[in-house]
């Protein structure tokens, strides 16, 4: 078995439930671990270091907004592949993927939107502007409550994940609407300003406990959503238990 | 092919009067405005534009459920599941048959409306030509939302809530055309081609995905 062929199969052997739940199990704490370590770090630094000469305390408002903002938009980039591996691959646990990692979005997203509207109000003078990025991510919000309630209203799993798979893949047009949603119409909300082709714009004094949060929420999001995948293969599993029981108890009658 | 086309334009005419109601309920959304925002006349030439635009984006989500819903009920979907065309087409047909039974009415209607809203010539006529470029996109999104709740026993406000934020891009493009053809210094035809190309881009994606829906929900 060459190199590649051995990368699969250790890839494929997670479509079997067991297995994955048997990593989850290994990995999640030493996640979680990592995670609060980076928010810690990310904490103290967002806390430590000098305030915008500008805008002064509120400039700390970024180190929570910013990654949230990333995140959401990242969700949903893992929700598209996991609905690719629920159509084309038929994999097993991407439609688990896909469902546990829907309500995560919805609440970075949410989370995004309200930091956002509190740095809004001292800096712009105003909780809420019709700007291009903020009515897209909006947009995107709806579009995870839609899929939830969607992917909620069937009640067979695996169609449910198929039919909410195909929203997934036309809704992800809105994606790179939001990435470059500052940079096509000239409104409130300031340009990129870390990810870009010139280099970051930021100062290094905010750039770093700015990296760490974001690596620390990213964290966040990889361990609650390989949570709520293990509880879901669990509900699954005892939906399943249930109905045999049922049935089993039918037949004795 | 044009029979589908002329059997779903028959079965929607005459089936409840269904372009009727829409037309109706876009009457009545776009006469309700001024009781909310008062009879300022200005103030309604202004807003005119959008308010005909966002009547004509709910009454064309008025239909959408029953885009596949009959199809499904009486079992005529399966046939088409089975049938050698491949689907996409079919589904494309039913598209242009339920815009020319819903949505182009809305249309034809629109001038009407926009006298109501004391909009000018150009303002009207304007108003026209970017629903007639724009409504097909907002069916053609809608299918995609239809056909994934043509599994639902009442999905009816579910496709509204699902396809809703997907139109929005449609109803910017197709307001600020509107806008820019009566203000002078804004140019009409980069916001108005943006929108054709809104269309074009839906009417591959929406049938495509619409086709890919109807396929995984019934099995």
């Amino acid at each position: 078995m060459n190199e590649t062929s051995l990368a699969i199969s250790k890839f494929s052997d997670l479509a079997n439930p067991t297995r994955f739940l048997a990593l989850a199990q290994r990995t999640i704490p030493w996640m979680a671990a990592a995670t609060a370590l980076c928010l810690i770090v990310g904490l103290y630094l967002s806390f430590s270091t000098k305030g915008d000469y500008q805008q002064g305390e509120t400039v700390r408002i970024m180190y929570l907004h910013v990654p949230s903002a990333w995140l959401s938009m990242m969700c949903y980039t893992v929700m598209t592949i996991s609905a690719i591996g629920t159509l084309v691959w038929r994999h097993p646990l991407a439609d688990v993927s896909a469902k546990a990692a829907a309500p995560l979005g919805a609440a970075f997203t949410l989370l995004a939107l309200v930091t956002g509207s509190l740095w809004g109000k001292p800096m712009w003078g105003t909780w809420w502007v019709w700007d291009a990025r903020l009515t897209s991510v909006f947009i995107l919000f709806l579009m995870y409550l839609g899929l939830i309630a969607l992917n909620r209203a069937i009640d067979d799993p695996s169609r449910a994940a198929r039919v909410t798979a195909v929203l997934i893949l036309v809704g992800f047009v809105n994606i790179p609407i939001i990435k470059f949603s500052v940079d096509w119409w000239n409104t409130l909300h300031q340009p990129a300003s870390v990810v870009r082709l010139a280099g970051p714009a930021i100062d290094p004094e905010f750039l770093r406990p700015l990296f760490v949060m974001a690596i620390g929420f990213t964290l966040l999001f990889f361990t609650l959503h390989v949570m709520a995948m293990r509880n879901e293969i669990w509900r699954r599993r005892v939906a399943a238990q249930r109905r045999l029981a049922a049935r089993l108890a039918s037949r004795e009658d | 092919m044009t029979a589908l086309f002329f059997r779903d334009l028959k079965l929607s005419i005459r089936a409840g009067g269904g372009a009727l109601i829409g037309v109706l309920f876009f009457l009545t959304v776009v006469a309700v405005i001024p009781f909310g925002v008062g009879p300022d006349l200005n103030l309604l030439s202004r807003i005119g534009p959008a308010i005909v635009w966002i009547g004509a984006l709910l009454a064309a989500l008025l239909g959408l459920d029953r885009l596949f819903q009959a199809e499904r009920d009486d079992g005529s979907l399966d046939l088409m599941l089975m049938q050698e065309t491949p689907l996409v087409l079919t589904v494309l047909v039913k598209c242009f048959a339920h815009w020319t039974a819903t949505s182009l009415p809305l249309v034809i209607a629109s001038p009407f409306l926009g006298l109501f809203m004391n909009m000018d010539e150009i303002a009207i006529g304007a108003t026209v030509l970017t629903l007639l470029a724009g409504s097909p996109a907002i069916t053609f999104i809608g299918a995609v939302g239809a056909a994934v709740a043509v599994a639902l026993p009442r999905g009816g406000l579910l496709v509204s809530i699902l396809v809703l934020p997907l139109t929005i891009p449609v109803l910017i493009f197709g307001v600020s055309a509107t806008y820019a053809a009566v203000e002078d210094p804004a140019p009409f035809l980069p916001p108005f081609l943006i929108l054709i190309a809104l269309t074009m881009f839906f009417a591959v994606i929406g049938p495509a995905a619409a086709a890919l829906a109807l396929r995984n929900t019934s099995d």
